[in-house]
Order: C-alpha cells, then structure tokens, then sequence
C-alpha cells in the first residue's frame, strides 16, 4: 500500500523531521516524498502538524532535527523568501500578498524589468498579464489586489509561484473560502501544473477534493507520519480510519442518542427564522437543557455565521430567539451574555484569550462583564473561582497569575471555556472547541462537554469534525452553502449520513 | 471604472482647484504668477519635508523628528559656514550626510529592535533639538555671497511671478520623489511593507534593509528642506521649525496618502503642501478671516481625508479589519 | 548564566500579586531616588526644605509643584495608552480648556467654580471627540487625535481671539500659585484627582476592562464587555485630566496663551507612562508609576539647571532616557542581551 517507490526521483524529500514548541512535539521524525508531476495531498487532523511540516520545509520555523533535500541537495532556508527562490513556493489560506498594491505588482515584486535601474512599467505589466493568462486569468491588473475578491487574490497567488518558476507548489488550504465553481477552475489549474511536471503539495480539509484531485496521499497524526497511499487505492473509510486513529474512537461512546433524545425538559431555546443577508439564509432551531446539538457542515458552510448571530456578536436582520417562549434581544454579545448565552469563539488568538492578562483576569472576564464595572467580584472570590477551574478543567499553568499568552494552545482553549462556566450560562455555543489542540487535551475537552450537558446546559458544537460530532450531540444540523439542509436525530446520527447530507 | 488607488489623488487635486478657483474668484490678484511663485517659495521646505516624510507614511511608519532636523541642519551649516570658514556647498554636503545617517540610524534601532518608530523618531526630536542648543543658542545670520547669490536667484515666469532657488530645488526634489517611488524597486517595496509587512516579508522583500533606508531617506530630505530653509532665511535659529513635522504629515496626508502605509503618491504630498500654503494666502488676502482658521481649516482637511481613507480600506477584502 | 536563571526561578516560583507589583516599582522608583541623590551631590541646598510665610519651599517641593499639571496629563494618557491608544490632543486640549477659563473670567461673571466646571466640560468635548473617532470611526488613535492636536490650537486662538488674554481672580489665583497648609493648591488638587482615578480603576472592575480591551479588544466584545464605550472612556478620562491641567497652567500664569500652553506637554506625557514601564501596546497600565515618571522627568530638569548647564540640554537628556528606557523594555534587545550573557559564560 504505501507508495514509496519513487522516492528516489523525488523534487523533495523530508527525512526524520522533528519539531518541539514548549510542552508539544510537533514533528516526530516525519519522513515525506514530493516527485515531479503529483498533487500528494497533506491530511491529517487539526494539530497533526500538517501547518508545522509545512513551515519547516518553507523556513518559517527552524527544524530541530532531520533533512529537507531539496532537487538532490539538503536545503535550510530562514524563511519563506529564501525557500521561495529555491523554487519553493506557498499559497495560503490567508492569502499573502499585498492588498493595496495593484495585482500586476504582486506578481512582478522584486522581479520588475528594469531599464538603466529604473522600473519599465510596461513590460513588468504585459509580463503580469501573461502569467495570469497562463491559468485563464483575464482581470485588471493595475487595480489594487484587494478590490478583488479572495478567490482571484487566491488565483494571483498561485500565478506569483507559477511564475517564479517555482518546480514545488504548496497549497495551503487553498479552498476554505471558494466557492464550488471556483473550486473546480483551481482543480482545473492544479491538474494542468502538474501535467508541467511541477510537483503540488495540497492541504485541505475536504476528503471530497482529495480524491478528486490528489495522486497521492500522506497522513500525518499527532506529529507523526501515518503513511503514505495511492490515492486511487485508498477506500474513504481506511483514510478517515488513518486519520483518527484510535485516541478518538476511545471517547466516542454512542450512550447520548441510545439513552437519551431530545428530553424537552430545562430551559428551552428555540431560534426562529434567524439570518442575515448575504451571510446566512434564515435558520430555525430549538434546543433544550441538556441537550447537545452538533453543527455539522464544510468551513464556510454558515456554522460560524449561525454561532455569531445567535450571540449577537454579528447583527441579524431577520429571525428572533427565545428562552422558555420569552423572546431575547440579541443586539450585541453583552446582550446575549445576560440573557445566559455563551460563546467559544472559533479563532483562539483573535477573539478568545487577552494575551497579557492573566489566567485569573481571563477567566473572570465574562463574569465581571456581566456583572458590569460598579461590582467588582473581591479579589480572594477571584483566586477562589480561577484556582477552582485551574483544578476542575486540568489547566496547566504554574499559578493563576501567568499571562494566557503564555500556556499551550489546549490550556488557552480551557481557560476561555473556563471563563465561560464562570459566567453560568443556560446556554453554550462551542466553535470548533477541539481546533490546534494536542490530543489529550481534545480528550479532556470532549469529556467535559459531555459533562456539561449532563449538569443540565444546552449545548450546541460546532466542529468540522464529524467523528467528534457522531461521538457526542443528541441531534446533528447539517449546514450546507449558508443554510440549513437538514437535521438528524438519535440513530441517524452517523458520519455517513451526515456525509449524504452535506453532498447531496 | 476609475482605479480606486486614485481616489485620494482626485480628492487632492479637486480640493486645490476649488481652493484656488476660490481664490481666483473672490481676488484678482490670485490669478497673478506672483501668488504661484510665492506659494512655491514659501513652502518649498515643507514640500521637501513632506516628501521625505511620504516615504516614511507609505512604509507604515511615522517621522517626527523632521521638525528639529530643519533646525539642526541650520544651524551646523552656521557653524560650519561661520566657525570654521567652509564654503556653503562644503557644508551642504556634510550636513546632507550628517541628516541622512541619523535618519538611517533611527531606522536601525526601529529595525533591530522592533520599537514603535513614532517613540523612537520622537526621542531623535528631542536629541537634535538639543544639540541645535548645545551648537548654538541664539539666532545667527549665515553671511556667504554664495547664500545671498541663492536667495537672489530668480526665473521670471510669464506675469509678474518668479521660481525662485527654492523652488526650483523643491520641484526638483519632487520630481526625484516620484522617480523613487514609482521607478526604483525600493519604491515599490516601501509600498510593499507599508500594505501588509508580514505579506511583505514572505513574497522575500529585504524589510529590514529598506526600513532602515526608508528613515535615511527621510533624514536625506528633511536635511535638504534644512539646507533650503536655512538658505531661505540666510540664517540658522535653534527654534526654527517647530512642529513642521506636524504640517508635514498634514500635507502628506492632505496629498492623500493612506496614513496606515501602502497608497499614496508623491506629487499628492506636492499638492497637498500646495494647498496648505493656499489656504495660509487665502486667510491672509482675506482681511475678515484670522490665522487661526488656518489650523482649523487643515485640521477640518486632515479630518475629511482620514474618513475618505477609512471608507476606501473598508471594501478591501485582503485588508486585516480592525477591531469592532 | 545568572540572567537565565533568574529568569527561570522567577517563573517557576509562585508570585503573589503584590510581590510581582513591587519587581514593577523597583527600577523607575531606584532610578528616582538615584538622580534625587545626584541632585543632593551636585547642589548641597537641594534637601533643604524651608517653610516661609507658612508654606513650604525647596528644590524638593519644586519639583512636586512644577510637575502638578504634566502628571495630570500623564495618568490620563496612561489610560489611553493602556487600551492600545495614544492621545497626541493633550496639548491642544490644555490651550482650549485655558483660552476657555480666561475668557469667560474676563467676558462674564459667573461664578469661578462654574467656570472651572466649563472648562472641565470643554476637555469631556474634546475627549469624546477623539474617543469616538477611535471607537466607532476605527481610525488609528496616533491619526485620530492628530486632527485635534493640528485643530486644537487654532480653536483655543478663536476663542482668545488671537491674543494672550490674562486675568485676575483668587479663585484661579489660589488654584494656580496658593497653598492650603503649607502645600501647593495645585498639588493637592492633582493628587486628589489622581487618587479618585486610582480608586476608579482598581477598586471597580474598570481598570480590569481597559487592560482586557487594550490587550484584545476583539475578545473583549465578545467577553460581553463593551469595547467600543470603554475606548471613549479612556479619552473622556484623557480631555477631562487635560482640561484640569488646562486651568492649572492658566491659573499659574494668569492668562491663557493659544499658542505655548501645553506645548509638548503630550511628549513629556509619554515618555512618563513609557518610563512607568507601560508597554505602547497597550492591556496593561499603572498609575502609581506614572506619578514616578513625571518625577523622574522633573527631578533630572531641576537637576540640569542645578548643575549649571544650559536648560537646553534637557532635551538631550530626556532623549537619552527615552532611548535606555526603550531599549531595556524592548523584548528583542532583552533577549540579545540575555543571549550575548550566555556566550560569555559558556
């Protein structure tokens, strides 16, 4: 099965790569071969190191141990630039370029053609204009980058590595904000560098692509490579198997929806019609105390959306929500707060942790917001309540008064939880609460949202995750393009309905 | 469809043909070339400022030590000139270079050690400020034929205007601006690093080499406008120029360069120094309106463009939103 | 290797609240103490302190006196600063507030403590002028109070009409050059000010909101904390301090001068809260130390005059402290240093 056999052609080769960042082993002797003319797709899931293997190949991250051999010699770029004019070349997810230069600069920086030492605009544009072409891009190339929208700044990304004669390509979860046409046009390109004989690393989330598009495949798992396999021989059922792995399979006990349906006691939430332009088609939905709705569905699908307009930290123009039939304003998070919502945010860093404030500070952060600046909670309730969630969630950080910058990524998702049990709310909203989280920690967070619902709070997940998901919700909506398309209870909770689902 | 980087630019020059289709309107004097070759005279030291500063704006970053740099160059140029008997052109130079390498020098410690340029080119104020004390107390006059040759030097324009030496020096330095900013690589990468540094860094611009040239260049022509102003004024005082750095991002910004960095043009800085001085000659036709409208007015232009560019940057998808 | 370790054991044991509070003092308040002392040394007069017609004299109290206003103006840039911002208006606002107080000293006959309301009232404008800019407008804070502090002036000439309109009154007198039992009014007055500032930030939940929005405001919002009026505040808080410095610089000259009041004073401001060990980037802020960077930045003005060299060299000087402060505080150059110990160790 595994296809190692041409390893000796290869364009580049990774060899017992290791990486360590404070308290994770990233990269455990990760071995790793791209040939000339394949799409080897990268899986694994989130905190596999997928994102780390990458960044050590391209110079982001120094490696701590192992080679990168790079058309026969061992490279060590210091960072992407470097890696780059080797003729290795990245696309990310968020795209990296410059939004308020003109595309035809993007593409053409530090490669102007130059006359006397001064910049010959016109060939450095019709230049810019060719290498467009070549993947059937036919746009204003004088306009800024970011007056497009993030499929084409996506696009020119691509031509920048094409046209600097990159020999690797490396996608990195080029397709979370593309749209199905746009996807297909990407595959389209792809296919045709390969048949150029460039060699393409992809990395996505959605096996659909995977197998629509890879040659071949590496799955990676907590650090370490699992394998390598010919796409084409690869059942679906064995890659998601790959990917698991058995940590998972011991948390998934099916006991929700064998003991327990939608009870229809506690509190009740019920959302009625509640969208927003351009952002969500109106969804209704109805909860109650302990119970657990997963929110199944792609990135992009409208899972987050939902989440942020039930807090209210976007505005909805349509729809409302209510608790036990009273209905709820949802102006602002501050609102929803104290009408008893919560939130885990998606994105840690960004909407989650104050970095320099202290694990006390964070995790009574909700509590006092909702308690408002005149009642300050004492200052030993405040020692009390973070030292009782340091204890109650496993956070492991030397003392409460350790900046949150500071802890693994697992702690910081715990203390945000932490700050939102703090604040007692009837209802919890969890975005991907297992994302970049090693794998005990992803234990520990299952098991605790599953004690959670027992204690009585209505809980509903978001995760892209639909192992995570079969394991513990009572019912599963299915979001598919911004909207609800369905909603499975008890026994049909299973990934390969929720799969039929989202794909038909 | 109008190429939106351009809206800034348009919004500049309209606002200096109204301006001055208003002066024209209301004096008839203002259709004269004198008031054109004195606009040019008068400000042609801001301009040159202003350019340097640009640079610095477009690369995201802040000068404020511009200002006392105008003054230091003065007044070494005194003691040079003065004290130890070198020709002015000598002094230029070594005034020239003294400006740049500070200005470089600032733009290493911003480099190396990652510190907010707008504390460190504010501690570099301070600092030439000071030695403009340390060199030279008091206002002295800088007496050489060669000065007082440059301040008699005029080409008369149709009318009863003229370019004076200043002016011709400060088109000069605008049109070496333009060749910088829109012909060199450099050019193109400050507008690279002032759009999106970390984006900057991966697609393999050398950020921290042309931050540190960003800051000489600065020094460069924030030493040049001294030498300008000094010749302007044939003589060095240690308080001129007090918050020229102000009127300077003023103007940059008035010219309609996106004070987060990334967009904007030199000949905008040109005409925004322009309408400054327009309106300064406007207030002073005016016999009604006091001096004080002068700030006001630039601060009501400061506010009009920050909202102008504040919507522009809203529709950009790339851009990373603030918070809110 | 002692650099390293200390670093080390400072982690790993447990610090109370107040232990790690005290690490914060000790570099700005030893370095006070230092250049008191080197005043000491350098002029033998300067620990004397006298008290003539019942009031207290002294290089010691001058320095608490002359120092009044500017840490007005530095505890409330400390807050603006503590939520990511920066309040380049101050300066501006102070002109406003004094053209305000002298002109309706001069035009009208209301009473003195009305007029101080007024002028206190002016600075709240200001303050949420720029607050809203910043909070709603989301424009950069350095860009925000810019347009003030290029505007302010020419507003606070408008109101004086362009002149340096003085009066007289001992009211204003008293706050600007009396004493209420041997101390300075206008000290009294700002340490009053200050305490109440303090009181409201630490002994409310406020002072935890402004550090949380400086640190991420995104996170804040969504923590259920309204990011957006916190901002404002923080300006409000700023304009409302200025404003009080303001009448103070007015009330000491007797007169309000359009073009000089406040000159710099922001500058000066800064370099305080940067000297109290607060970071530019804001989500943490501290009061008390500020205090002590305002005193710092007086003792070591009094101690150049003291010593005999022009006062010029001020400038010099605080730019020399600004660049060591900055470089001890800059992560990158504490790390080189930190590496530059260990090579020479090992």
């Amino acid at each position: 099965m595994a296809a190692m056999t041409q390893s000796t052609s290869a364009i580049l080769s990774v060899r017992g790569v290791g990486k360590v960042f404070p308290g994770v082993k990233a990269l455990q002797n990760v071995d790793f071969d791209l040939v000339p003319g394949e799409i080897h797709a990268l899986l694994g899931e989130n905190g596999a190191g997928k994102s780390t293997l990458i960044k050590v190949i391209t110079g982001v991250h120094p490696r701590d141990a192992g080679r990168v051999i790079f058309n026969g010699t061992d490279i060590h770029p210091q960072h992407p630039g470097e890696a780059q004019n080797m003729g290795i070349s990245t696309v990310y997810q968020e795209v990296n370029l410059v939004p308020t230069l003109s595309v035809a600069e993007n593409l053409m920086l530090e490669r102007q053609n130059l006359k006397w030492g001064f910049i010959n605009w016109k060939p450095t544009i019709a230049a810019a204009r060719d290498a467009l072409a070549t993947l059937g891009l036919d746009i204003d190339v004088e306009r800024p980058l970011g007056s497009y929208s993030v499929a084409i700044q996506q696009l020119v990304a691509i031509a920048r590595a094409v046209a600097l004669d990159a020999r690797v390509l490396i996608l990195d979860e080029p397709t979370a904000s593309l749209d199905a046409e746009e996807i297909k046009s990407l595959f389209q390109i792809m296919r045709d560098l390969r048949g150029r004989g460039m060699g393409i690393i992809f990395v996505t989330h959605f096996l659909d692509q995977v197998y629509a598009v890879t040659d071949r495949i590496t799955v990676l798992r907590n650090g370490q490579r699992v394998g390598t396999f010919v796409t084409a021989d690869l059942a679906r059922i064995d890659l998601i198997g790959h990917m698991l792995g058995r940590e998972l399979a011991e948390v998934s006990s099916h006991r929700h929806h064998d003991e327990r349906g939608f009870t229809g006691k506690g509190n009740q939430i019920q959302i009625k019609n509640l969208g927003r332009k351009r952002m969500l088609h109106p969804v209704s939905l109805e909860l109650s105390g302990g119970e657990i709705v997963g929110l199944a569905g792609l990135l992009g699908s409208g899972r987050t959306e939902l989440a942020e307009l039930i807090f209210g930290a976007q505005k909805a123009d349509s729809g409302l929500v209510f608790i036990n039939g009273e209905p709820v304003m949802l102006r602002s998070p501050q609102h929803a707060i104290r009408s008893g919502f919560a939130l885990c945010p998606e994105d840690r860093k960004q909407d989650g942790i104050v970095a320099e404030l202290s694990v006390r500070e964070n995790i009574i952060l909700a509590l006092q917001g909702r308690r408002g600046w005149l009642r300050p909670i004492p200052g030993a309730e405040q020692q009390k309540i973070a030292d009782d969630m340091i204890r109650a969630l496993g956070i492991a950080t030397p003392d409460r008064e350790k900046p949150v910058g500071q802890l693994s990524g697992g702690n910081q998702q715990k203390v945000i939880l932490a700050r939102w049990l703090v604040a007692k709310p009837l209802f919890l909203i969890l975005d991907e609460p297992t994302r970049g989280i090693d794998v005990g920690a992803h234990a520990d967070i299952i098991k605790l949202i599953k004690e959670l619902c027992d204690e009585g709070l209505a809980l509903l997940v978001a995760s892209s995750e639909l192992e995570e998901i079969v394991a513990f919700a009572d019912r599963v909506v299915v979001m598919r393009d911004r909207e609800k398309v369905s909603e499975l209870v008890g026994a049909e909770i299973t990934q390969s309905r929720i799969i039929e689902a989202i794909a038909r | 469809m109008i190429n939106e980087r351009y809206y800034p630019l348009l919004a500049t020059l309209a606002v200096c043909a109204l301006l001055y289709g208003y002066g024209i309107y209301e004096h008839r004097a203002f259709s004269d070339t004198y008031v054109l070759g004195n606009l040019l005279t008068d400000n042609a030291f801001l301009i040159v400022t202003a350019i340097g500063m640009t640079f610095v704006i477009l690369s995201g970053g802040i000068d404020l030590s511009v200002g006392s740099m105008i003054a230091f160059v003065g007044v070494l140029m005194a003691e040079l000139v003065g004290g130890f008997g070198l020709h002015p052109l000598a002094a230029v130079v070594i005034a020239m270079i003294v400006g740049t390498g500070f200005g470089g020098f600032m733009g290493y410690l911003i480099n190396k050690f990652d510190i907010q340029p707008f504390i460190i080119t504010l501690a570099g104020m301070f600092f030439l400020r000071g030695m403009c004390f340390v060199i030279n107390l008091d206002s002295v006059p800088i007496s050489h034929s060669f000065v007082s040759d440059f301040g008699s030097f005029r080409i008369p324009l149709p009318g009863r205007g003229w370019l004076s030496a200043s002016a011709l020096v400060m088109l000069a330095a605008v049109i070496v601006g333009i060749v910088i900013a829109h012909y060199t690589r450099f050019g193109r990468n400050v507008y690279a690093i002032g759009g999106d540094r970390q984006s900057a860094e991966l697609l393999g611009i050398p950020v921290g080499r042309t931050t540190v040239q960003v800051y000489a260049l600065s020094g460069l022509f924030s030493s040049l406008a001294g030498v300008v102003f000094a010749f302007y004024t044939a003589s060095a005082y240690p308080l001129a120029a007090v918050g020229v750095e102000l009127d300077a991002i003023a103007a940059v910004v008035i010219g309609g360069t996106l004070l987060t960095g990334g967009m904007g043009f030199v000949i905008g800085t040109f005409f925004g120094g322009i309408i400054m001085g327009v309106i300064q000659t406007l207030i002073s036709f005016d016999g009604s309106l006091n001096s004080w409208w002068t700030k006001i007015m630039i601060g009501a232009l400061l506010f009009g463009f920050i909202v102008l560019q504040r919507l522009i940057t809203r529709s950009f998808s790339g851009l990373r939103a603030g918070a809110g | 290797m002692t650099g390293l370790e200390d670093r080390k054991n400072q982690r790993k044991t447990t610090m109370p609240f107040s232990v790690k509070l005290n690490r914060q003092w000790l570099g700005p308040v030893i370095a006070l103490l230092l250049i008191i002392i080197g005043n000491g040394i350098i002029s033998p007069g300067f620990f004397t302190i006298r008290i003539v017609d019942g009031h207290l004299y002294g290089s010691l109290v001058d320095i608490v006196h002359r120092g009044a206003s500017t840490v007005l103006v530095a505890v409330g840039m400390a807050i603006v600063i503590g939520t990511r911002g920066i309040d380049l208006s101050v300066g501006s606002i102070i002109a406003i507030c004094g053209a305000v107080t002298a002109v309706l000293i001069r035009d009208t006959s209301l009473s003195p403590f009305v007029i101080l309301l007024i002028a206190l009232a002016a600075g709240i404008v200001c303050g949420l002028w720029n607050g809203m800019l910043v909070a709603y407008l989301d424009i950069q804070p350095i860009i925000a109070t810019l347009i003030l502090m290029v505007a302010g002036r020419g507003i606070a000439q408008m109101i004086t009409g362009g002149q340096i309109v003085t009066f007289h009154g001992p009211f204003f007198e008293a706050i600007g050059s009396g004493y209420l039992l041997g101390i300075p009014w206008r000290v009294i007055i700002a340490a009053v000010l200050i305490a109440g500032l303090w009181a409201v930030m630490r002994k409310t939940a406020l002072g935890l909101f402004v550090e949380s929005v400086g640190g991420n405001a995104r996170a804040s919002r969504l923590a259920g904390i309204d990011a957006r009026g916190i901002k404002v505040l923080a300006y409000v808080i700023s304009g409302l301090c200025s404003a009080m410095a303001g009448v103070i610089i007015a009330a000491d000259i007797r007169g309000a001068d359009a073009n000089n009041a406040g000159l710099w004073l922001e500058l000066d401001a800064i370099l305080a809260v940067v000297i109290g060990g607060a970071a530019l980037m804001g989500g943490r802020f501290y009061l008390g130390l500020t205090v002590i960077g305002v005193l710092i930045i007086q003792a070591l003005t009094t101690g150049i005059l003291l010593s005999g060299l022009p006062s010029q060299y001020t400038l010099i000087v605080k730019a020399a402290v600004v660049m060591v402060v900055l470089l001890v505080q800059a992560p990158k150059a504490r790390d080189m240093i930190l590496r530059a110990m260990q090579r020479k160790k090992s």
